[in-house]
Order: C-alpha cells, then sequence, then structure tokens
C-alpha cells in the first residue's frame, strides 16, 4: 500500500506498524519502550506521530499503516510532545551521567542529546525507590529506572520467568519482584536479558568500569552448550569486559546466565593454561607434547597388566561436539574401553 | 445435573400476571408512587416531577430481591420477544437506529460498538458490564445495581443474543458490597428461573453472567484496564492496536457497556425506537443519570431527557444553591470533567454541547459551587485525584499530571510563581495529545476549564497571594481593628497560647507567626455592626 512519510510516498507492506515503515524508509523516530520481539506496550509516548486525519498523534509502534495513510514525524506539535516527555522523564531521572556506567550508550541521554533537553525543568519530587544489588550478577538501581517496562516483558514474554512485576501507582510505581523481597529471593534465573534491554543505567552488570567507546565488539558463538548462541565480547584493550548477546542471531537478542555473565573465567588466575602432570605427589605444569607423550607410556605400560578397563576418561561441555567425539572414539577404539564421560551428566 | 423444567413463555407471563397485583397492592400501601393508566408505575413528589426516568424507572419501585417484581414491571418481556421474533441483525438495526449512545462518558454509539462485534467472526464473544463506577461523589451505577439489577442482566442478555455472545461479565467494584450482593442474588434467581443459563425459553440460546469485583483502582473503568483486570493482570490500559470489538478479553470479540447503558436496553426494545428517539436531542437520544452533589438544596439522583439545561437541574430540581448563597460553578463529567460558570448555565446537557465548552458528560457526576468555592483549590482536588489513580504506565499522565498538581499545591499555598498558569497551559496539552488512555487525556480538564473561566482567581493566588473566596487558608490573614473592646473572648477562644494577647479594654493583636487560621476569632468577635476581627 502508498503512504506518504514526512511528504515522501513509499510502498510499504500491509500489516507493518508505522514505526517499521519509518525505519524501512530511513526515518529514526525515538523510542524507549518499544522492541520488535514484544507485544508493543506504548508507555513511553515518545514514537508519536501525526496522522492525517485523527485528532490526536498516535503511537507509531501501535498503529498500523494504512492505504493513502499520510505521516508527518517532525511537524512542531509532535516535536513539542517529545520534548515535553523527555523534560518529564529526565525531571525525575538522577543526572548522574558522569558516573554512570551506562552513559554513551543510553537512550535517554541520547534522545536529550538529539532534542536538546539539557536539564529536567520541573523541580518537585523526585522518586526514591530502593537499589537492589542482591543478585550476584547485576544490579537495580531503581532510581534511574524509567519504567518503560522492557525488563518486565522481556522476562515475561520471552524468558518466560516473570520474576518482575510493577508495583504501586502512578507517579510511585516500581518495577519491583514480588513483596518487594529482592531479587535474590524471586524466581529471577540471573538470565540478565533484563539487562540487556534496559535503556538506561538501571539494570546493569556487575562489572569492571568501563567507557563504551573504549572498546570493541567481538562476535563469537557461546561455548557453554551446543544452542550455538551469539554474542558479542566487548573488549577492553585485551581484555573481556561484557558480553551482550547478539539479536541478529538464532538466539534473537537472549542469552542465560552462563552466556551472558559467565565469562570472568577468561581473565581468571585460578584458570588453566596449560597441561598438568602429576609428579611426586604435586602438579607441575607441562607442554601438550610431554601430555601427549606421558599418556602414550602409561597406556602402554598399564594396559596389558590391568586391561583397557582399568582407563577412564572424562571431557568436557565445553568442548566442541567434533572434540568430544574423537575424545569418545579415541578411548573406544584406541584404548578399547566404554569407560567415558562428560561433565554434563555431572 | 438434575433435570430441571424450562421455562416456557407462559410460565413467564403467567408469573407477570400473578405478581402484578402483589405489587401494586404494595406501592398503593407504601405511597411513594402512583400508578398511571399506561401501567407505568413512577415515584410522586416534586423533586420527581421534572424527571424522565427510564434508567431508573424501577428504582425506589421494585424490590431488587424478587424476581418476580422485575418480572411484574414488564422485565424479561423484552429478552422474551427477541428471542421468539427477532434476528441478531434486527436487534444490531434497531440499536443503531436508536442512536443509544454509551452512558460511561464517551458516548460512542451503542449500535455501532455491537455491530463491530456482530460481524466479526469467532468461536467466542463475550458481553461485559462496566460497574467500576468510580468518580468520587457519583452513584447512578450503583444505585441502578442495587436497585434494579435485573435490568443490567436482561441488556447483556439481549446483547449478547446480538453480537453472538454467551458468557458476561459484570465487573463491579467491591467498596459496593450492596450491589454485589443484589447482582450475586439476581443473578442466581434468573438462572433458577430459567431466563439465564442453557436454552433460555427453549429458543437454544444461551448467556451466563458471572460476576468480578474491582480492587479499588480507579484505572480499571477505563475498558481496556478492565478486560486486563478480568485476565487476572495488573489493571493497565492496552495501547489500541485492535478494536476491543474485534480483540478483547483474551483476544475474542467484547462488548463493555456502561451499567446505565445496559439498563436502557430492555426499554427501548419494549417500548421502541421512535419512542426512545422522542426523548432527548437527535443527537443524544434518551435520558442521562446525574449525580446531582455539593452545594444544591436537594443533592441526589437525577435523570432529565438529554439537551436539559443546567439551569433546570440546578433550579428546578435541585432547588438551587444552598443557605441562599450565589451560583458560582458547576463541575461536570467527574475527576475528568471542566467546571462550567455561572454565565454558562443555559447550556444544555448532551454530549457536544458539553465538549464545547471545554467539559464532558463523563459518567454523570454533577458538583454545585457556590460563591465560597475557591476554583483553584477546586482545580488541585480533582487533580489530586488523577493524581491518585493514574496508573503510572505513560510517562504524560504518570509524571505530567505530578507536576501539574505540584505547581497547584504551590498557587493555593502562596507560592505561585509569574508564568506558572502558562507553564500549566503548555504542560496540559501534551499531556492531552500524548497519554495512552482516556485517564490521562481528560485530566488536564478541571486545571484548563477553570483557567479559561476563573483565569482571574489564579492571578490574585499568584500576583496577589489572595484567595478571593476566602477558603484557601495560607492566603488568609486575619487581624483585629481598631474597633476592638478588648472584651477578651477572641484570646480566651483562640486554641494556640500566645496567639491574641491584649489587656482588657484594650485592642487585643494576633500573632500572624504562630496562627493556625481556624477562624475562631472572628466567629466569636461580638462587635458590632461590624467585627473588630477581619478577615481577608
Amino acid at each position: 500500500m502508498n503512504i506518504t512519510i514526512d511528504g515522501i510516498q513509499y510502498e510499504i507492506k500491509k500489516n507493518t506498524t508505522i514505526l517499521q515503515a519509518c525505519k524501512d524508509a530511513g526515518i529514526n523516530i525515538p523510542t524507549l519502550c518499544h522492541d520488535e520481539r514484544l507485544n508493543p506496550s506504548s508507555s513511553c509516548r515518545l514514537c508519536l506521530v501525526e496522522v492525517e486525519g485523527t485528532k490526536n498523534p498516535v503511537t507509531s509502534c501501535s498503529t498500523m499503516v494504512r492505504d493513502n495513510m499520510v505521516v508527518n514525524t517532525k511537524s512542531k506539535d509532535v516535536i513539542k510532545a517529545r520534548k515535553d516527555v523527555l523534560n518529564l522523564i529526565i525531571s525525575n531521572h538522577p543526572m548522574e551521567c558522569l558516573t554512570c556506567d551506562k552513559s554513551g550508550n543510553c537512550k535517554l541521554q541520547d534522545y536529550s542529546y538529539e532534542y536538546g533537553v539539557a536539564e529536567g525543568t520541573f523541580k518537585g519530587a523526585k522518586r526514591t525507590p530502593k537499589t537492589d544489588t542482591s543478585n550476584p550478577f547485576y544490579d537495580y538501581d531503581a532510581r534511574k529506572c524509567i519504567l518503560c517496562g522492557l525488563c518486565v516483558r522481556v522476562c515475561d514474554e520471552l524468558q518466560g520467568t516473570a520474576a518482575i512485576g510493577i508495583e504501586n501507582r502512578g507517579f510511585d510505581a516500581v518495577v519491583t519482584t514480588p513483596y518487594n523481597e529482592g531479587l535474590i529471593n524471586s524466581k529471577c534465573v540471573s538470565c540478565g536479558n533484563c539487562v540487556s534491554v534496559c535503556p538506561v543505567g538501571a539494570l546493569s552488570p556487575k562489572r569492571q568500569k568501563y567507557r563504551y567507546w573504549e572498546n570493541k565488539k567481538i562476535r563469537t558463538t557461546c561455548s557453554y552448550c551446543g544452542v550455538g548462541c551469539q554474542m558479542d565480547l566487548v573488549v577492553k584493550g585485551d581484555k573481556v569486559v561484557d558480553v551482550e548477546p547478539a539479536k541478529d542471531a538464532l538466539n534473537n537478542g537472549l542469552l542465560c546466565v552462563k552466556g551472558k555473565f559467565a565469562y570472568k573465567f577468561i581473565n581468571h588466575p585460578d584458570r588453566l593454561k596449560t597441561p598438568l602432570i602429576k609428579i611426586n605427589g604435586r602438579f607441575e605444569e607441562a607442554t601438550w607434547d610431554e601430555a601427549y607423550r606421558y599418556i602414550r607410556k602409561k597406556v602402554n605400560e598399564l594396559k596389558p597388566e590391568y586391561g583397557a578397563d582399568s582407563f577412564a576418561g572424562l571431557t568436557s561441555a565445553r568442548c566442541t561436539n567434533e572434540e568430544n567425539y574423537l575424545f569418545q572414539k579415541l578411548f573406544r577404539a584406541v584404548i578399547g574401553t566404554n569407560n567415558v564421560d562428560h561433565c554434563a551428566r555431572l | 445435573m438434575g433435570c430441571r423444567k424450562v421455562l416456557t413463555l407462559e410460565r413467564l407471563q403467567q408469573i407477570r400476571k400473578e405478581h402484578r397485583p402483589i405489587l401494586e397492592a404494595r406501592v398503593g400501601e407504601a405511597g411513594n408512587a402512583d400508578i398511571n393508566e399506561d401501567g407505568s408505575i413512577v415515584l410522586n413528589g416534586d423533586y420527581y416531577k421534572k424527571q424522565v426516568r427510564i434508567a431508573l424507572k424501577n428504582c425506589g419501585i421494585i424490590n431488587p430481591l424478587m424476581i418476580e417484581d422485575y418480572i411484574a414491571v414488564d422485565g424479561y418481556s423484552a429478552l422474551a420477544n427477541i428471542l421468539f421474533n427477532k434476528s441478531s441483525g434486527e436487534i444490531i438495526d434497531d440499536m443503531m437506529a436508536s442512536n443509544l449512545r454509551g452512558r460511561g462518558g464517551a458516548g460512542f454509539p451503542t449500535g455501532r460498538k455491537w455491530n463491530e462485534a456482530f460481524k466479526y467472526d469467532a468461536d467466542q464473544k463475550f458481553m461485559i458490564c462496566n460497574a467500576d463506577e468510580g468518580d468520587p461523589g457519583a452513584f447512578m451505577d450503583r444505585s441502578i445495581l442495587e436497585n434494579d439489577p435485573h435490568s443490567v442482566l436482561e441488556g447483556m442478555a439481549i446483547g449478547g443474543y446480538a453480537v453472538g455472545a454467551d458468557k458476561g461479565f459484570i465487573y463491579v467494584r467491591a467498596e459496593y458490597p450492596i450491589a454485589v450482593k443484589r447482582l450475586r442474588t439476581a443473578i442466581e434467581q434468573a438462572k433458577e428461573l430459567g431466563i439465564l443459563g442453557n436454552n433460555i425459553l427453549g429458543t437454544g440460546f444461551s448467556f451466563d453472567i458471572e460476576l468480578r469485583l474491582g480492587s479499588g483502582a480507579f484505572v480499571c473503568g477505563e475498558g481496556t484496564a478492565l478486560i486486563e483486570s478480568i485476565e487476572g493482570k495488573r489493571g493497565m490500559p492496552r495501547t489500541k492496536i485492535h478494536r476491543t470489538a474485534h480483540k478483547g478479553l483474551w483476544q475474542k470479540p467484547t462488548i463493555i457497556n456502561n451499567v446505565e447503558t445496559y439498563a436502557n436496553v430492555p426499554v427501548i426494545f419494549q417500548k421502541g425506537v421512535d419512542w426512545f428517539r422522542s426523548i432527548g436531542t437527535e443527537k443524544s437520544p434518551g435520558t442521562k443519570v446525574f449525580s446531582l452533589v455539593g452545594k444544591v438544596q436537594n443533592a441526589g439522583l437525577v435523570e432529565v431527557p438529554m439537551g436539559t439545561p443546567l439551569r433546570e437541574i440546578v433550579y428546578d430540581i435541585g432547588g438551587g444553591v444552598q443557605d441562599g448563597k450565589g451560583f458560582k460553578a458547576v463541575q461536570t463529567g467527574g475527576p475528568s470533567g471542566g467546571c462550567i460558570p455561572a454565565h454558562l448555565i443555559d447550556t444544555p446537557v448532551d454530549f457536544e454541547s458539553l465538549g464545547k465548552i471545554g467539559s464532558i458528560m463523563g459518567s454523570g457526576g454533577m458538583v454545585v459551587m457556590d460563591e465560597d468555592t475557591c476554583m483553584v483549590d477546586v482545580a488541585r482536588f480533582f487533580l489530586e485525584f488523577t493524581v491518585d489513580e493514574s496508573c503510572g504506565k505513560c510517562v504524560p499522565c504518570r509524571e505530567g499530571t505530578k507536576r501539574m498538581l505540584e505547581i497547584l499545591e504551590r498557587i493555593v499555598s502562596g507560592h505561585g510563581e509569574d508564568g506558572d498558569i502558562e507553564l500549566m497551559e503548555d504542560l496540559s496539552e501534551t499531556i492531552s495529545k500524548a497519554s495512552l488512555c482516556g485517564l490521562g487525556q481528560t485530566a488536564s480538564n478541571p486545571v484548563v476549564t477553570t483557567i479559561k473561566y476563573f483565569r482571574d482567581e489564579y492571578e490574585a493566588h499568584i500576583n496577589e497571594k489572595k484567595c478571593p473566596s476566602g477558603s484557601c487558608r495560607p492566603l488568609i490573614k486575619y487581624f483585629i481593628t481598631e474597633a476592638c473592646i478588648g472584651c477578651t473572648r477572641c484570646a480566651k477562644s483562640c486554641p494556640v497560647d500566645s496567639c491574641i494577647t491584649g489587656k482588657v479594654k484594650e485592642r487585643h493583636v494576633i500573632n500572624q507567626d504562630v496562627c493556625i487560621k481556624c477562624g475562631t476569632c472572628y466567629e466569636v468577635c461580638p462587635v458590632k455592626p461590624v467585627k473588630a476581627v477581619v478577615k481577608g
């Protein structure tokens, strides 16, 4: 169908939202509560656009295009409404950008810059909900929450856990766990998908300090299980300092607790980087060559005396499918025992 | 399940015949109502003379706990007649022709709403009655539910037959325990008799009604928030992607009408579309029930034809302002309505006319204000209500109304600043245009209309730090003039230590720093003809 956006005609497919149509046309519409994976909520009211023939502006995230629709995304009224909404949010938001981890990657900061909202002009009450640092992997600073509801919806609609919800009404509304008992006492499985969608600094991973502009991102496959989730390792210097799920992959922007948070072993001092051989009751570092030779020697010595079943091999879920296949082949075909297992059974 | 006798049309008519004399005898004995030649029973007395009662027609006349009483006043005859003689399409046509408009506030034509659900193909459809009446001081729906519950059940069943729904929910606020009890009894009796349930009157049409109790959230009166609440979720309005008539409760076609709307339905089918359209105005036919409260002589429920001038309601029925004081304004439409000033008192009360002057019909609240009422404080009062009841989902309502309330609180406490009026006008525009649901979109109406019609009062508060009506306490000052005779009565009556000082037979002085502005000194001062204590 034909629609006109900001004076230019476009051919748009049926059942498309105005927001999607604008995105396809390269027109940027601000959103704080929108995520194409979730049902539209239309709570932030930033994506308002004017549609000819309707009295009030409409939210582009929830309005489907109609044939011959005329949309105006940059009218004076729309810009005023967006500025007012940003002003209202900022007026109730701690101005801590200088120390906030999210600075540089914060949608509220970006839009305030774009629309020239330097400060909140309404000097009144501010929200004072409690922060929750009980979860071992991430913190929740409720003061910074802008109640876009993305965390609640991702937890419910995509993760299927529904550990958090909104409590109280109006100005006192707050995202929290049932009966305010804290994240650690809730159903939260620490998947961190709420952290990944938070557009501001309300939900942030417990992590080493870094600024977004200091990093590079490296796309990789999560090695924890066989699903093959894609993720971006956030690397500062030569250290992995964070993990972000990839949206353009089969995991659809989601990760589990391991993929999202269990990266700190990479630079951990206890991490094994070479094989160990026990000499005189103590494990000593060795090269792979030494290790292979040692294994061959021991197998040749012990197999004639005690039989093949005196050997057992234990491999790891962190290895690839192919590596695990080869490992069991080594034990069954070369050594001749079925005593082979894997840490995923533990 | 045991085998139950199916209610027949003959049996229904028989109940009516048997019970009518009993009802008439009771009415005659009570003496509060007259039986007209056409068989209608109407309450007598001056208060009711100017009223035309359709939705309230049985209130105060029948016993709501007896289904036979309702049947005796032709109750359920419209449903029976429809089930035997009319198709769904014909009912929809009649409803559209009647142009009955939703009585919950928005005034959407009921027939058009029903038609949407009727046309939409689905395996299950629902009828919902919105009985979550939450406007402060409004008790129209409560009165119907408590005094004539069967009229609502009948209206819902007719709607169910029309759109193809076999299940209805009444969402009633838990703060109406009597209404809940009587609805429960009415549903039980109707099921027992067979006028609700499976295979009604042997026609094959089934319709069941269940109650759902609200938990005290005003916003659950908003249709989609109400649906969320019935589904067991937090009561917050949905964004309007689909019409509820297409995808509503559990994503099935759903009709939500207000109590008063349903109460009108059976009467329209009893007396005909032409009769209904002969009452009220062309665009708003029928009557509307108002809850007339505030500084009016005769407060109570008033049902009048649409288009009746405000003056008739306030003066002819309401008896004018209490204590002979001057009429200042009337607030219509509940907390999201507007204040109508004295010079517009001849405005006819219908959807269009009220909209034109910045107010709304709303669900029918009507608060009369006298000369002692401060309009800035009125705006603050209603806004405080909306701020409390905002669900917090969308930014303009959650944050914007709160900021507006903060400005109003500043003004009534004497800290208003130059530019506050303009700031509120500017902010109200965004709140009205950008809010998600009706609550936010109309929240600033009381502020906008009071600024429009009583701007001078705002200016007095801000510029002169004075409340012209003498009602905003922080802006009032009491002081004692030279006329003081030194009788000491004020000092003795003053509840604050060391506030009023002075020797006998000498002029007394009020210490402004400790004065709590209770006005006791003013009340007790015996000096005549002008008191020595002055309020300013």
